[in-house]
């Protein structure tokens, strides 16, 4: 008899008590009925990456690059992105030292959380999120300390909510506007409010994930809290283009900071990952100098999705604050009297239509569900209906399972 | 406040929206969308509304030729009087005036290629004023109008994404 090594025993503790997802059944049943079932469940673009980016991807390959680049990413991808990033959003970061080209804007997350954190230290994070937040903090021996957004506010983060949750061992707060799940976005006045009570803390540091910031649909557009002056050398920007230019599986994004944080994690990265994809860096090239026009009209068909989807929820008799960024809407479903997770997997089995139980994204997510609108028109169109007619069936308490 | 730039574009793209359909997509009441479409439609900036169909699946048979016609301009008339003589025929689809070595690309689509040829030879090259004509046929479409001819969208993503 050989003895088999006890893994249960051997896996550090930080990975082992990570809890599995609060929706892994949902997972689960989804995946058994992929392909057979208009999805909306997704949290990424529907749309392939514009064929300018992909060819100049090709060109680098045939022009036989395939080494590795400099750590931070090559000098003229991170010049194009330092061009990308005045254009379009009007920030100033030198591409010799305060941009790193990562590993999507995941990278970005976990580099920034190993840079900063000791063990012990706290890190504000705002529910409902995006779930890699918790998850990059703990790993690196952090505490999340979650500040739960509200509805009624719109999920904007409120400023005596900042002030509440800070305390002497608070090392940064990631701020992610427009956000996974909900959609929300903050405006320069509402961030002023938080810039204030951030000035009162002058050693906290502010992690903004970006990575949704160009699909914003309100009429002043975005605004990055690292426009502040007081602000810019206490913010690190994640960012990156899978969002933006539909590259998600390219695996590319960026950082923009201040010089030192930015070489702290360039270390890290260094000895990590040496560089990201080169191809994929090449490929950036052309999506930050040449792409506007590909985002902008992705954008505009987001914009009308966005459109269509609240008119259809709330025609379905759902409550839904209007989502102004990212593509996604968060419908309020405690009026149908189902859980979050009862709601999804009944609209799957019965309407053969994929959804997010958000408490997928933190407690608060409760009482709300995700969707995403990276799919199609007809999809969209076409779920909305069956939505409409779920809703009224489980109100009249029909039980149309088989 | 509606665009009729956005109003067009998303016609171009697809004809069948609805008013109400199109007056949610783009933020505004459907009162103000139908009132556009008309404003569009009588300045004849809004000429039509047509379908794109694949006719080689059809059990129809049809050739497209596009003809690169040489003409020498009337006097006092210019091109234009010649295009009228062109386009009147209900077999040419299109008739565009260019730029380069010859004057008017027209394009014909008719059943069989004998069809077009005599067309071609009967109608067209003896008109006064044409010098010459080059015909080429299609052999096979793959875009038009921004269209693919042969092509299924697949969705491969993952069924869960958080």
């Amino acid at each position: 008899m050989t003895m088999s090594i006890d893994y249960d025993k051997q896996i550090s503790s930080v990975v082992k008590e990570m809890p599995p997802s609060a929706i892994r059944r949902f997972f689960d049943l989804a995946n058994e009925m992929k392909g057979n079932v208009i999805s909306l469940s997704i949290g990424e673009p529907d749309f392939v990456t514009p064929w300018r980016v992909r060819e100049a991807g090709i060109f680098s390959l045939e022009d036989g690059n395939t080494h590795y680049s400099p750590n931070r990413g090559y000098m003229e991808v991170r010049e194009a992105i330092s061009s990308y990033m005045n254009r379009r959003l009007h920030l100033q970061y030198d591409a010799k030292d305060q941009i790193l080209v990562t590993v999507g804007g995941s990278e970005g997350l976990d580099l920034v959380a190993r840079a900063l954190i000791n063990p012990g230290d706290e890190v504000i994070i705002i529910e409902p999120c995006f779930v890699a937040y918790r998850a990059t903090v703990t790993f690196s021996h952090g505490v999340p300390v979650v500040i739960e957004t509200k509805e009624k506010d719109d999920f904007k983060l409120l400023p005596e909510d900042l002030e509440n949750a800070i305390t002497d061992k608070t090392k940064y707060i990631i701020l992610a506007y427009p956000g996974n799940p909900t959609g929300a976005t903050m405006n320069r006045e509402e961030l002023a409010r938080i810039r204030d009570v951030l000035l009162k803390h002058p050693d906290i540091v502010v992690v903004s994930d970006e990575l949704y910031t160009e699909l914003t649909y309100t009429e002043e557009g975005p605004c990055s809290i690292a426009s502040f002056p007081e602000l810019y050398d206490r913010t690190i920007i994640i960012n990156g283009f899978s969002k933006s230019f539909a590259m998600t599986g390219w695996r590319i994004g960026f950082v923009c900071g201040p010089a030192a944080l930015v070489s702290q994690m360039t270390k890290i990265h260094q000895y990590c990952l040496m560089c990201a994809p080169t191809t994929a860096q090449y490929a950036i090239i052309e999506a930050a100098l040449n792409g506007d026009k590909d985002v902008d009209e992705m954008k505009k068909e987001y914009n009308m999705r966005r459109r269509v989807i609240v008119n259809g929820l709330r025609e379905a008799g759902l409550h839904c604050f209007e989502p102004t960024g990212a593509f996604y809407a968060f419908p309020n479903i405690t009026s149908v009297g189902l859980s979050s997770n009862e709601f999804c997997e009944r609209f799957l089995m019965e309407k053969r239509v994929a959804i997010v139980p958000g408490a997928a994204f933190g407690q608060c997510g409760e009482g709300y569900v995700r969707i995403s609108y990276a799919a199609s028109m007809e999809n969209i169109v076409e779920a909305m209906r069956r939505l409409k007619d779920f809703i009224g069936e489980v109100k009249e308490g029909k039980n149309t399972n088989a | 406040m509606l665009n009729r730039i956005e109003l067009l574009q998303l016609i171009e793209h697809n004809a069948r929206l609805s008013v109400a359909e199109m007056a949610v997509m783009l933020g505004d009441s459907e009162e103000a969308v139908a009132a556009m479409l008309e404003e569009l439609k009588s300045e004849n900036i809004i000429l039509g509304y047509t379908t794109m169909i694949n006719w080689e699946k059809t059990e129809r048979e049809s050739v497209t030729a596009m003809i690169e016609v040489r003409v020498t301009p009337q006097r006092n008339q210019g091109f234009d009087q010649l295009a009228k003589q062109l386009y009147r025929y209900s077999q040419i689809s299109s008739c565009y005036l260019m730029s380069g070595g010859f004057d008017f690309m027209i394009i014909i689509e008719d059943s069989t290629l004998r069809e077009v040829a005599s067309f071609i030879s009967e109608k067209i090259a003896p008109l006064d004023g044409v010098v010459s004509t080059t015909t080429h046929f299609i052999l096979k479409k793959y875009k038009s109008n921004g269209i693919l001819f042969d092509s299924k969208p697949i969705d491969d993503r993952e069924a869960v994404i958080l």
